[in-house]
């Protein structure tokens, strides 16, 4: 590999990692700290009849999940057109 | 028409619909069969991905479980989602551009190493199998309950369907069979959830019903809270589990999820490397119209439950065993509910506690007591209420007949019944075909191509496959109808060796271009090694409950077993000499999505 196209991929790289670890991060919060850690506090607020701790827990995380792998998705389709190394 | 007669038209119409796919899609490859010509849409390979997943353990026992055990189960729940998100991000893509056709083949590579490569057979085997035994004893289970016949006949039907599939169509027969069988299973779980939740809160969406507030004027869930906590059950939206325990589970079940070898598989399938992504991503939607009803089908089918069984009377509690509904007899036959009249007073009362001596009914033969229920031999000697129960316990309900029974429960019309033992017998198929053909691709692929003799011709491969395939159906068909008395344990061995061995390699071989093969050898030998003692520790040598290590269950110990695997792995390459450099340039190149082209054998 020649060094530019070696520095772009090594750039592409980096961004990958940045987008992952951001969405990994709501990731962790929404289903360890907001729906394990602390869902006792949360459960305290009800929201639309559910107390909002077991409503996360067993239904909002999963919406999340959707919601981050597509975001993950199109995030990725713009990162690879920027670094010319789409299919 | 009768019940009968309508649950024989269902499940032989989706027989027949399975069968004509299989026809219709055979494989005449080694391509085809392993990953069906690497061609198919991401969007068929989604919804072959949520039939692959969902299992008869998401269709039939996930809503008892929560049913039963309430917010826990969310660690199942949050866990056999969440998976997917780790799965998009860390392993798939990446898995797809490096264009083989197994996990082994990915660990055996990337660590230039037939030890590492034979370890990852020996776990995707493990993993398959102990999956399989209870995908047929599910089918076994729904065959028995409604088809009147032997369970063991299901099973060998089971068998049947599935060799005809598996064996010839291989993954190409597989995925299109899914996509069929993914349409069933959600349709048969969709639509009585839907008709309980019209019924109960006259919300279309059970999703929203959940939180709907009732005539009574409290929501479902106080409902719950109340009916349980009077019985002496637990709160139902309280946990009862540890926070350390639950974090570890979910982990655990997380990490196991996105390490299944026959998920993982399934992504070798797409044409090119942004497919694998938007598969993902379809995939966890159609996953999740079934998990985020789950809570729904449990919420409501408890409330029903309890009601049908204590009657609405709050002074005169009970229900005559004479009057009880046929449901309640029909598993009763099946051996899934038992009651003993420990008051005499002629009616079924159901409370917390045990209802009989270690828990399950023995079965007295066909005897029958004083009512025409089904006698048992250990009924409990003058028993006393269970702590918080105001009244003895009577009933034995078995979790697993929450999904199964609840159309008949809510008195759902007979071709909702006949639907849903459709579609339960859709997701056992789906998931035993799926990690059939990954039994037999690590057999044919890894062991005897790549390990054993390299020289066997595509045609002798593509028979190897067939007849390995052949064999695991056999051995699964024998666990389906002897099955080991600790399927759940077993599983949760599953996702404890998948998250403590296979997640964590993957992911290392990928993000740590310095990860070498003494470090990946390391680091899997500890943590498969640690889960498994732990395990079989505490689940067969009877370690005692008090010693359990900051007290993670046995189902969180492959979180542990992870950590484990991470840090031996990276200390052992830190003090050896870092891969050869063309690995390192394959590293490189797998992190590039351009020029990922059909998976290729070699």
């Amino acid at each position: 590999m020649s060094t530019s196209s070696q520095d772009n991929a090594d750039a592409y790289w980096a961004e990958n990692l940045r987008i992952i670890i951001t969405y990994l991060s709501v990731w962790f919060v929404v289903s360890f700290v907001a729906g394990i850690l602390f869902v006792d506090q949360l459960n305290a607020i009800p929201f639309f009849g559910f107390p909002l701790g077991f409503w996360i827990d067993q239904q909002g995380a999963i919406f999340v999940y959707v919601a981050l792998i597509w975001m993950y998705v199109s995030s990725m389709n713009k990162l690879d057109e920027k670094y010319d190394v789409h299919e | 028409m009768s019940l009968d007669l309508l649950t024989y038209i269902f499940i032989g119409g989706s027989f027949a619909l399975y069968i004509g796919i299989a026809i219709w899609a055979r494989a005449g490859s080694t391509k085809e069969f392993y990953v069906a010509g690497g061609g198919v849409h991401p969007i068929a390979n989604g919804m072959a991905t949520a039939a692959d997943w969902m299992s008869a353990a998401s269709f039939i026992s996930l809503a008892g479980l929560v049913s039963f055990i309430g917010r826990d189960g969310a660690a199942y729940l949050m866990g056999w989602t969440g998976g997917y998100v780790l799965l998009a991000m860390l392993l798939a893509p990446y898995l797809r551009k490096f264009g083989k056709f197994t996990v082994p083949d990915f660990v055996g590579d990337r660590y230039y190493s037939t030890t590492a490569r034979v370890i990852a057979v020996i776990c995707t085997i493990v993993i398959s199998f102990t999956y399989v035994a209870g995908q047929m004893r599910g089918v076994g289970i729904v065959f028995s309950r409604y088809l009147h016949v032997d369970i063991n006949t299901g099973v060998i039907v089971g068998m049947a369907i599935v060799f005809f599939y598996a064996v010839l169509g291989g993954m190409k027969g597989i995925t299109y069979t899914q996509v069929a069988q993914y349409c069933v299973l959600i349709l048969a779980f969709m639509v009585p959830a839907i008709f309980m939740s019209m019924q109960i809160t006259g919300h279309f969406l059970p999703q929203l019903g959940l939180g709907a507030t009732l005539d009574s004027g409290l929501s479902v869930l106080a409902t719950l809270d109340k009916l349980s906590v009077d019985l002496g059950f637990a709160e139902y939206t309280s946990g009862q589990k540890s926070t350390i325990d639950i974090f570890c589970l979910t982990a655990a079940l997380m990490a196991g999820t996105a390490g299944l070898p026959h998920v993982i598989v399934r992504f070798f399938t797409v044409p090119r490397v942004k497919d694998a992504r938007t598969s993902a991503g379809w995939a966890l939607i159609f996953i999740a119209i079934l998990y985020t009803t789950v809570p729904g089908v449990a919420g409501f089918g408890r409330v029903n439950l309890i009601q049908t069984l204590n009657g609405t009377d709050e002074a005169n509690v009970g229900t005559e065993y004479a009057k009880m509904p046929t449901w309640f007899k029909n598993w009763e036959n099946a051996g899934l509910l038992g009651w003993h009249d420990y008051n005499g007073d002629g009616k079924v009362q159901y409370s917390a506690g045990a209802a009989f001596e270690g828990g399950k009914p023995a079965w007295d033969g066909e005897a029958r007591g004083e009512h025409g229920e089904r006698a048992v031999t250990n009924a409990k000697v003058n028993p006393a209420p269970a702590k918080g129960a105001p009244f003895v316990n009577e009933v034995y309900v078995d979790r697993d007949i929450m999904v199964l029974a609840n159309p008949e429960i809510a008195q759902l019309p007979n071709w909702v019944i006949a639907l849903v033992a459709a579609g339960a017998v859709a997701a056992a198929l789906s998931t035993a075909a799926g990690l059939l053909l990954v039994i037999s691709t690590a057999i044919a692929h890894d062991l005897m191509k790549t390990c054993i003799n390299p020289n066997i011709s595509e045609k002798q491969e593509l028979m190897y496959a067939r007849l390995a395939a052949v064999v695991a159906i056999c051995i699964a068909g024998y666990f389906g109808i002897n099955p080991p008395g600790f399927v759940a344990q077993v599983v949760a061995l599953a996702f404890g060796l998948a998250s403590s061995s296979v997640f964590p390699v993957i992911v290392m071989g990928i993000f740590n271009a310095r990860m070498n093969k003494e470090g990946a050898i390391a680091g899997m030998i500890v943590g498969l090694g640690s889960t498994m003692a732990y395990m079989i520790y505490f689940t067969f040598m009877g370690g005692s409950k008090d010693d359990l290590f900051l007290g993670i269950s046995t189902g969180g110990f492959g979180f542990v077993g992870m950590i484990l695997n991470f840090i031996v792995a990276y200390v052992v390459s830190m003090m050896t000499p870092p891969p050869p450099a063309e690995i390192q340039e394959m590293v490189e190149n797998i992190r590039v999505p351009r020029g990922a082209g059909v998976a290729h054998a070699h």
